[in-house]
């Protein structure tokens, strides 16, 4: 404890310097001699919460700070100090069987999380010290130490990377533990150093440990005796995460820079904030409701009790005289716990056994989205994946959907169709047999048939080429790189051999292919390519400009054998144009637009000639860049900008993302039940306008509303003026001139309503964010179309937008879905994220809350899933208020008969088993099992889906009708009873019963009546449902006979003693419990039956639907041709 | 197959249950069903009312007030006088009260369900543990222990509070008066009286002896050993006018089996005639605003007399059929969905 508080101190101290000096191979520099060696924290990994020696109170501690928990703690501390009416076993049992059940589960997961910890931790490792190999755990590694790794073994904790064994100072790691990407990296060791590591004498500088595994700056001083300190700039490529796995290297020696918990993967293994669902909150405002109840009730009593006492002869009988004790304490003491006594009797209403049911049903429930065979995807091979459970029933609730394009509504499933050369346009087609495999077709309008000259062509395939290698084998995005086996074998005719995180770039290199240009592959320095004829040219490759999403390009410079310096670029158009010569410009930009209409993904490719002198320049600021400790980005990125200008165009490339399986009518179904789809890209817009057109989202008819940097430059004035016009304009349209009908389920011919798409740009869409006007207007206007397109998003933006849409009026219930990193933070902004199991990797699965493999598999999850879970739990939650409402109010009603002396209704045995044993199992079971509509009518009829939305069963009203229901059963019960007890001679003998059994009268009455009304509300019974509902019935009868039929030494009072039998042999107590529950079960058998006569019988009119599904669907397109003619009829008319 | 799940290791089972497909029935209340079905429980409550309320009316009750507090009431005098004060309730009969007729101590006001006095009894005690005659439980405070720190048994509220009026009824036949004799026996629970209350086992031979070293009850005027001296098997806690007391009842206003009249002329019932009901009135219920009056009963297979049950189902089963009928027409009117559709 000691050691970990002292480097937690060091640790602190540690967090004021910017920086962290680390002394390789622990040698004392030259430069430093007075530096003392700072203290870091050791190698080990402590994911587990709890020793053997804190758990219990650090646990206990942790049960109790929940609000539900500290209640029922409080209750049971008042049972035990002031004299109650029940025993503190009453509610102590259940707590205690509540807090050792979360204890044992937790407790478990905890030892599971240490097993994991000392697997980590006593890993053997081997650390070089003084040119000896010492085997040393896992966890004894400090920073400093020369860490060595053996093929097919993890990181044990950051490394920067020293000497590899291959030959090229290279090594491939995979991270598919850390972020899921199973490709192979490369990592580079720090160039130029010695290859004796016991002589070399560095210390390495840099950042403080941070979370971001794609970020790392430092910098490493070498020491050479006699010579001057050589400086190297150390990137995330030199550096070796924890929990990445060394692949196709034999072994590597590096020194540990992060070790134990301030390792990247540490520090990224932290857990995402808890997201709570709509139906909690409801939750929570009916026990506000509920403890207002109990309080409220306790006052009355209270009140009343001395009121009554008042009276003359009533406070003290004779013969129910008070202690000494009693009668000394002070009167507002004894007020005051009398009135915790009425808290304590009548707290039963607030349950402690729901929140377990809650927990229980939200656990298990998940499991059904996992178990569905109809999510599992063979390519894959998984299913779907379940991050929380807490927001199963948030499934049904969505209003909004964000979706992203690329890999959510399309496949992320590159092809390469076109390419533009020149102004002339190139489409392969896979028959023709021309010798070279390309073919010039419908050319621009004015050079039919014509093809760019051949130098052109070839210097367009090379770039193609030589651009796109650089990414496969190295640096851009560190993505990439050969598949191991065919890393050294020039497998360039294995098409299949090229694996790359961004598909885009495998299909341009296959598009290379096509037209004669083949990779064959990199080593360090020099990329070798095949031409048309077959002849093999060598570039060295200079210098790569990584892509980033701001500059939205990618360069490179090389060298060729000739000594030329070549700059090659490619980029969006947008980020492209304005750097070229703009002669070149409109010829392309016109098939860029054409492609990009047709769905197409279009980059345009421009290169640049280097001097000698130029290229020095260029060289230098790079280098200078590159060392940089502060700022490196920003640095690096002027230095980029400089350079990327005055190219020229060469040509611009297509290809083509295809949608994904049944996007479409996965859409379609969507928007049928009531959602608003939204579609967040960094596409461009024509891309992502003609993907939503294919995925129906915006049809023929529908009126597009354009916010775009384009129209507002139309005017040619202010930006702003024009902005505020346009956003006029169309809120005129879309929201005042619409009448208001939007929640209502659009009839077949009503379709003469105009649909409006909205189309905003990032851009644009900042300008409007940033003022809070436009905001409301703007946000007006998105909520009045039937769908929005944002393109050319930040994934910073896709983030605001959702939170914009999250807190606005009515706040809807979000849903976000994604596939890439890019996505992760509107998934982890909206109220539910979904993430696709899609090709760019893991992160957004992993931080999403439930994973999919497709995005058809959408449908099923909102419409059925989430509307049956959204059903199920609603029921449960009314549920379980309504039965603790008729369990307890006779319990209060009869406090008006027995003096207000908080004597129980019930024996202590009931009180404490009806919500653990006699009630609990049939909701439960209710609440895992219930289709009152089957999931095939749900996924055909998606309208069906509006009938629950805006949290339809946990509103107001339907608690009033269910807690008037629970009142008015509680009455029933207890009158009821109090009636048939005017005269307590019940039986045939004339002998009289007592107050225990009209305590068990009411509560047989109250079991039948509550199991029988779920089981009423139960419209899918299978065997599971049957033998709980009849099981827990046949209990709750058995274990009376047993608990009366026994006199049970450890109650100090026999009670129940043959009350149950005795009761069972009275012919009235039968009469009245029979007639009691028919009566209390009689108005809800009403309710439904007079409810059908309005409209046609429920499943019957689910039928009718699904029969015209198609004219039900307000979006459909497909709508038969009859629905068509009359939906035009009124026209001529008008 | 098999080589086809192995490809699948992952896949989810395909189970009934793991897919939610379970074979379910699928009940649906409709009016086809409900309108009989209301129809049916119509009648039969019906029927059941029917009989209740025959059966009801055909119990003859009598009850009479004694509590005294009127100055006209022949208890009157008893109010304020001392212990063991006698007084007479005078009435007729016009008709045989048929038998076996059962007859009841009445009280109002009376707060047997008052928790603190609820809880004031010592079972182990009452069940014979002599180790609780020495040291009763805590719950019998302030009938714990007398003044002198002795143990009370029966401790506590319930078994000091004992009801001890006690009563004789005679028949007047040609002005003599004939005592009608009264069963004690069977008036407490059969499983009271045989299980769960017991005797401490008899010292010397004597129950007296079993009780030393404890003291009566307070307001007790003889121990409980001399409850009955006639008969050792209704004495000590298994004397039955003790069980039925000690059955707590439900209500303030309450009455409790005191008597039985099963045997010789009587056994049939009483005859119609004058008959005069001794009271030696001990039990003051006045300080309270209680009342205590008499009951004489004949019982059914019900029970006592009780309208309230027939009364409910003939309400509850025409309404059940008004209810039908009411449907019955809705349904006419907007055509059955079942045929409609």
């Amino acid at each position: 404890m000691l050691r970990r508080r002292l480097n937690r101190l060091f640790a602190g101290d540690e967090k004021r310097v910017d920086s962290r000096t680390i002394h390789v191979g622990h040698q004392t520099c030259p430069a430093t001699d007075a530096f003392i060696q700072p203290k870091f924290c050791d190698n080990r990994i402590v994911s587990s919460k709890y020793t053997v020696w804190n758990f219990l109170p650090k646990n206990l501690f942790e049960q109790f700070r929940r609000i539900a928990n500290f209640y029922f703690l409080i209750i049971f501390l008042v049972q035990v100090i002031v004299d109650t009416p029940t025993s503190p076993v009453t509610s102590g049992l259940p707590l205690f069987f509540v807090i050792t059940v979360t204890a044992i589960k937790q407790g478990y997961e905890d030892w599971l999380r240490h097993k994991a910890d000392n697997e980590v931790n006593k890993y053997p490792v081997i650390v070089l010290e003084e040119g000896q190999c010492t085997h040393k755990e896992s966890e004894k590694i400090k920073v400093g130490d020369i860490v060595e790794v053996v093929e097919d073994e993890t990181f044990p904790c950051d490394l920067i990377l020293l000497r590899s064994s291959r030959d090229d100072d290279t090594c491939f790691v995979t991270t598919a533990s850390l972020d899921g990407e199973s490709n192979h990296k490369t990592h580079y060791t720090v160039p130029d150093i010695e290859k004796d590591l016991e002589s070399l004498n560095a210390t390495i500088e840099c950042e403080q440990p941070q979370p971001d595994l794609y970020k790392f700056v430092g910098r490493m001083h070498i020491y050479r005796d006699g010579q001057e300190t050589v400086v190297r700039s150390l990137g995330p490529e030199n550096l070796l995460l924890k929990g990445a796995t060394l692949k196709n290297t034999k072994k590597i020696q590096g020194v540990a820079v992060y070790t134990g918990m301030e390792t990247k993967m540490a520090l990224n293994y932290q857990g995402k904030s808890q997201k709570r669902s709509a139906v909690e909150k409801s939750i929570n405002a009916f026990l506000i409701v509920y403890l207002c109840l109990l309080v409220s009730k306790a006052l009355v009593c209270t009140t009343l009790k001395y009121v009554w006492q008042s009276h003359p002869g009533q406070d003290e009988p004779w013969y129910n005289q008070k202690t000494q004790k009693e009668r000394d304490t002070i009167q507002y003491l004894k007020m005051f716990t009398d009135f915790l006594s009425f808290m304590v009797l009548f707290n039963f209403i607030i349950p402690v056994s729901m929140y377990v049911t809650v927990e229980m049903q939200k656990f298990l429930g998940s499991f059904f989205i996992s178990w569905d065979k109809d999510f599992f995807d063979p390519e894959i091979q998984e299913g779907a994946l379940v991050n929380t459970s807490d927001l199963n029933e948030e499934l049904g609730q969505v209003e909004y959907v964000f979706t992203d394009k690329t890999g959510t509504l399309t496949q992320n499933n590159m092809e390469f169709r076109e390419c533009c050369i020149d102004g002339f346009q190139y489409t392969y087609q896979e028959c023709q047999s021309e010798v070279d495999g390309y073919s010039v077709t419908d050319g621009p309008i004015s050079k039919l048939q014509q093809k760019a000259g051949r130098e052109k062509e070839d210097l367009f395939l090379r770039a193609l080429c030589l651009c796109h290698t650089v990414q496969v084998k190295e640096v851009w995005q560190r993505y990439g790189g050969w598949d191991q086996l065919d890393g050294d074998a020039y497998g360039a005719a294995e098409q299949s051999s090229f694996i790359a995180s961004s598909p885009d770039e495998v299909a341009l290199v296959k598009g290379a292919m096509k037209y004669g240009f083949t990779f064959l592959g990199s080593d360090c320095k020099s990329m070798k390519i095949m031409n048309r004829d077959k002849d093999i040219e060598e570039y060295e490759l200079l210098h790569v400009l990584n892509f980033d999403p701001v500059r939205r390009r990618m360069s490179v410079i090389v060298k060729s054998k000739s000594g030329e310096m070549l700059l090659f670029c490619k980029g969006a158009d947008l980020s492209i144009f304005p750097r070229v010569n703009q002669e070149e410009v409109d010829r392309i930009r016109m098939h860029v637009e054409r492609n990009a209409t047709d769905g197409y993904r279009t980059l345009c490719v421009a290169y640049k000639q280097l001097s000698v002198e130029e290229y020095e320049r260029v060289d230098a600021g790079l280098r200078e860049a590159r060392l940089a400790l502060q700022d490196r980005e920003e640095k690096l990125m002027v230095v980029y900008n400089q350079v990327e200008n005055g190219m020229t165009l060469i040509g611009a490339t297509a290809v083509e993302d295809r949608l994904q399986e049944q996007a479409a009518e996965t859409m379609e179904a969507l928007q049928g039940a009531g959602m608003k789809v939204w579609v967040l890209t960094g596409d461009k817009m024509e891309t992502a306008k003609s993907t939503c057109y294919a995925c129906r989202l915006f049809q023929r008819g529908t009126e597009l509303l354009e916010l775009t940097v384009r129209t507002l430059e139309v005017g040619g004035r202010q930006r702003e003026e024009r902005l505020y016009e346009l956003l006029l304009e169309y809120h005129r349209k879309a929201v005042q001139d619409t009448p208001p009908v939007k929640t209502v389920v659009t009839r077949s011919w009503s379709s003469t309503v105009q649909e409006y798409g909205f189309i905003v740009d990032g851009a644009t869409l900042s300008l409007v964010l940033n003022t809070s006007r436009y905001k409301s207007l703007f946000l007006q206007i998105c909520q009045n179309c039937t769908s929005v397109l944002c393109c050319r998003m930040a994934p910073l933006q896709k983030a605001q937008i959702v939170k914009m849409v999250k807190c606005s009026k009515g706040s809807p219930i979000t849903l976000s879905v994604g596939d890439g990193a890019n996505d992760v933070s509107m998934i982890l902004e909206a109220h539910v994220g979904i993430g696709i199991k899609g090709k760019e990797g893991r992160q957004a699965v992993r931080n999403s809350d439930y994973a999919i493999p497709k995005l058809k598999h959408l449908k099923k999850l909102l419409l059925a899933h989430g509307h049956l879970y959204y059903v199920r739990i609603a029921h449960l939650v009314q549920y379980f208020f309504y039965k603790n409402l008729c369990f307890i109010l006779p319990q209060f009603l009869y406090q008006f008969f027995c003096g207000y002396s908080q004597q129980p209704l019930y024996d202590a045995a009931y009180l404490t088993m009806y919500n653990i044993c006699f009630t609990s199992m049939p909701i439960l079971a209710y609440s895992l099992l219930e289709q009152h509509i089957c999931m095939e009518l749900l996924l055909d009829n998606a309208t069906l889906y509006r009938e629950i939305a805006k949290n339809a069963m946990l509103r107001w009203g339907p608690f009033l009708y269910w807690t008037m229901l629970g009142v008015f059963q509680g009455l029933l019960f207890f009158f009821g009873t109090y009636y048939l007890f005017s005269n307590p001679a019940l039986q045939d003998t004339g002998q009289v019963f007592g107050n225990w059994t009209f305590g068990t009268i009411v509560f047989t009455v109250l079991v039948f009546t509550v199991t029988l009304k779920l089981a009423m509300d139960t419209r899918h019974w299978t065997w599971i449902n049957h033998f709980v509902v009849w099981g827990s019935l046949v209990f709750y009868v058995f274990f009376s006979f047993f608990w009366g039929g026994v006199i049970w030494p450890f109650l100090p009072q026999q009670r129940m003693y043959f009350v149950f039998s005795s009761m069972l042999s009275s012919v009235s107590a039968w009469l009245v419990i029979v007639m009691l529950i028919v009566l209390s079960l009689l108005p809800d058998v009403l309710l439904v039956v007079l409810r059908t006569p309005r409209g046609p019988h429920p499943r019957q009119k689910k039928l009718s639907y699904s029969s015209a599904g198609g004219s039900q669907s307000p979006r459909s397109s497909a709508s038969p041709l009859l629905m068509r003619t009359f939906s035009d009829e009124p026209n001529p008319v008008l | 197959m098999m080589k086809k799940k192995e490809e699948t290791a992952n896949r989810p089972d395909n189970t009934a249950f793991t897919q939610q497909r379970l074979p379910a029935w699928q009940p649906m209340l409709s009016a086809g069903i409900v309108i009989p079905g209301f129809v049916l429980i119509g009648m039969a409550f019906i029927g059941i009312g029917v009989a209740l309320f025959i059966t009801s009316r055909n119990i003859q009750v009598l009850e009479r007030d004694y509590t005294g507090d009127e100055s006209n009431s022949p208890c009157n005098t008893c109010t304020h006088s001392s212990p063991d004060c006698n007084c007479v309730l005078n009435f007729t009969l016009s008709k045989l009260f048929e038998g076996p007729v059962f007859f009841y101590y009445g009280l109002s006001n009376y707060y047997q369900n008052y928790r603190r006095y609820g809880v004031s009894r010592d079972d182990s005690q009452l069940s014979g543990d002599v180790a609780y005659f020495k040291n009763p439980d805590s719950n019998c405070a302030p009938y714990r222990v007398d003044s002198k720190s002795v143990p009370i048994v029966p401790c506590g509220s319930i078994a000091n509070s004992m009801f001890n009026d006690t009563f004789r009824l005679y028949h007047i036949v040609n002005g003599k008066e004939m005592e009608v004799p009264f069963d004690g026996k069977g008036i407490a629970w059969w499983t009271d009286y045989n299980v769960k209350f017991r005797n401490p086992s008899l010292v010397n031979g004597t129950l007296k002896a079993a009780f030393d070293g404890t003291v009566k009850p307070i307001n007790w005027p003889k121990p409980a050993y001399e409850l009955d001296p006639t008969d050792s098997s209704n004495n000590g806690f298994l004397n039955q006018d003790f069980l039925v007391w000690m059955r707590a009842a439900a209500l303030p206003d309450f009455r409790k089996l005191y008597r039985r009249i099963t045997q010789g002329d009587y056994a049939a019932g009483l005859p119609a005639g004058n008959y005069s009901l001794k009271i030696t009135y001990n039990y003051p219920v006045l300080s309270f605003g209680g009342r205590k009056k008499i009951v004489l009963s004949n019982v059914s297979w019900m029970g006592g007399k009780n309208q309230f049950l027939g009364i409910a189902y003939l309400v509850i089963g025409s309404l059940c059929i008004v209810m039908s009928m009411v449907m019955l027409i809705v349904y006419a009117k907007f055509k059955f969905p079942d045929d409609g559709s």
